[in-house]
């Protein structure tokens, strides 16, 4: 009788799953030189989908009656950098996917400058056409390698107080744009007071090559994981860290403004940590040595 | 194939990883080693002889060398004077790869010339010739992206490539000094029978 149940209820759950499946709708396909998009709707929910064939890897969703609101964890993880700083005026994101984190930084901080950096054309078309991303006199999209956009501001003597490294989408990790050289040249275009938000992976032995390759470029930082979500998010500042007084204060100030987007900021004070959970014998990540996506099957 | 394989990584922190900087390093090997062809073909109707077989090799090893040590002296004033990566890494790669890629390309046209004694066996020898270089290219390109670049740095393994080059150009002229002597002894021998 368990029994009976017990595949009663598979062949249930098996069903519902299917059913997701067929109400989903693909209701755009752009090919482009590094991937498939797909855009796919469900009820009111529309998500752009790199790599359909290997399992769907959502990339960016929104909800089409609630533009607002983001969707993922790990997106609005990308708002606990927040925590570190009070207004930024210049903000730089590298990956834009579907455009709502830019979109949410745009109508948060209206008169911050947002340089968007995306190295694939096809996002940027897709973002535009059907998730409402739009550039305007203080956001702008530049289509370009992440790694050639920093290096070309470093010298350019520019400088963010924001940056948010979100790049790695997809199966494929950039891997120049993993290494301690790349993380130097960030580092040059930080103002005093910047934070770089990072999300990056928090599986497999790659993990630890990561951590070991931030640490030696920033010190400490704090590391921010949330049980539900497989993302990592780095973040850290050239000054010390804050204590976690200050965050929580912050935190308290703030989380108001970020309602609307669904951000529940004061839960994240307690989980940014900077305690070392990874091994520190692994080798810093470089131009030289960066074999991210032979580490990331191990 | 390693160093074509390497290319890619050695440019991407001045060009990017984008799809256009493989191109612009696809391309430039193919021009190289059509020019190497060309080349090669030519010399070996003047005098073939492995001497200067070996010099090929340890021409190209020599020629490596600069992707080594002089990178970002070569790449950075080209990523300084051309803002679009796609032009930024074509430049790059003619100034770092073209020569030794050129020099390599000179090797298999001569190699046919040398292993060639008659119009019969003309095509069988190419054939193998093809052969033995393509599945070299094939390996090469396994181990390098497989396995090297996690064991090593990426300066490492060039270095690696050179010391195979420069180890084939001496074997080779080891193996031509030894087969002469040894031609040179016989026919003193025989000269020494004679009288």
């Amino acid at each position: 009788m368990k029994n009976k149940l017990r595949l009663l209820l598979s062949l249930w759950s098996v069903l519902a799953v299917a059913q997701t499946v067929i109400a989903a709708e693909v209701i755009h396909e752009e090919k482009s030189l590094y991937r498939d998009i797909n855009v796919v709707q469900t009820g009111d929910r529309r998500c752009l989908i790199f790599n359909v064939h290997r399992g769907d890897r959502n990339q960016t969703c929104l909800d089409v009656s609630n533009r607002d609101e983001l969707i993922f964890s790990y997106t609005k993880m990308s708002f606990a950098g927040l925590l570190l700083t009070s207004q930024p005026k210049k903000i730089l994101i590298a990956g834009l996917g579907g455009g709502t984190l830019p979109l949410a930084f745009n109508d948060l901080f209206p008169d911050a400058q947002i340089d968007v950096v995306e190295v694939d054309q096809a996002v940027v078309n897709v973002a535009k056409e059907f998730f409402f991303f739009e550039e305007n006199e203080n956001m702008s999209v530049a289509v370009n390698d992440a790694r050639v956009f920093v290096k070309r501001a470093g010298i350019l003597g520019e400088k963010y107080d924001y940056i948010i490294l979100d790049a790695f989408g997809g199966d494929y990790i950039p891997e120049h744009l993993l290494t301690q050289e790349f993380l130097e040249e960030v580092k040059q275009i930080m103002t005093e007071d910047a934070v770089l938000v990072a999300n990056t992976f928090s599986t497999s032995r790659f993990y630890d090559h990561e951590s070991v390759t931030y640490q030696r470029v920033f010190g400490e930082f704090f590391n921010f994981k949330l049980p539900a979500s497989g993302n990592r998010i780095i973040i850290t500042q050239l000054d010390p860290l804050p204590p976690r007084g200050n965050l929580i204060t912050r935190a308290q100030s703030l989380a108001p403004s970020l309602e609307k987007y669904g951000v529940p900021l004061l839960e994240y004070p307690a989980r940014l940590s900077t305690r070392i959970d990874w091994d520190m014998s692994r080798r810093v990540l470089t131009d030289q040595y960066a074999p991210a996506n032979l580490l990331q099957n191990d | 194939m390693t160093v074509e394989m390497l290319g890619a990584r050695i440019m991407a922190p001045y060009f990017g990883g984008s799809i256009s900087v493989w191109g612009s390093l696809i391309t430039v090997f193919m021009l190289a080693l059509s020019v190497g062809y060309l080349i090669g073909g030519r010399l070996s109707t003047r005098n073939p002889n492995p001497k200067t077989f070996a010099l090929f090799f340890i021409a190209a090893a020599i020629s490596s060398i600069p992707i080594i040590i002089f990178a970002d002296a070569i790449m950075r004033p080209i990523f300084l004077m051309i803002e679009d990566p796609r032009y930024g890494s074509l430049f790059a790669s003619i100034f770092l790869y073209f020569i030794p890629t050129s020099i390599l390309g000179m090797i298999s046209p001569y190699s046919v010339r040398l292993m060639v004694d008659s119009h019969e066996h003309s095509g069988h020898m190419a054939g193998l010739l093809f052969f033995v270089s393509t599945i070299g290219s094939a390996g090469g390109t396994l181990a390098t992206s497989f396995y090297f670049v996690l064991w090593f740095d990426v300066n490492q393994i060039l270095w690696g490539a050179v010391a195979v080059l420069l180890l084939a150009g001496s074997a080779i002229l080891l193996i031509n000094y030894l087969l002469q002597k040894r031609a040179a002894d016989a026919q003193v021998s025989r000269y020494e029978k004679q009288t």
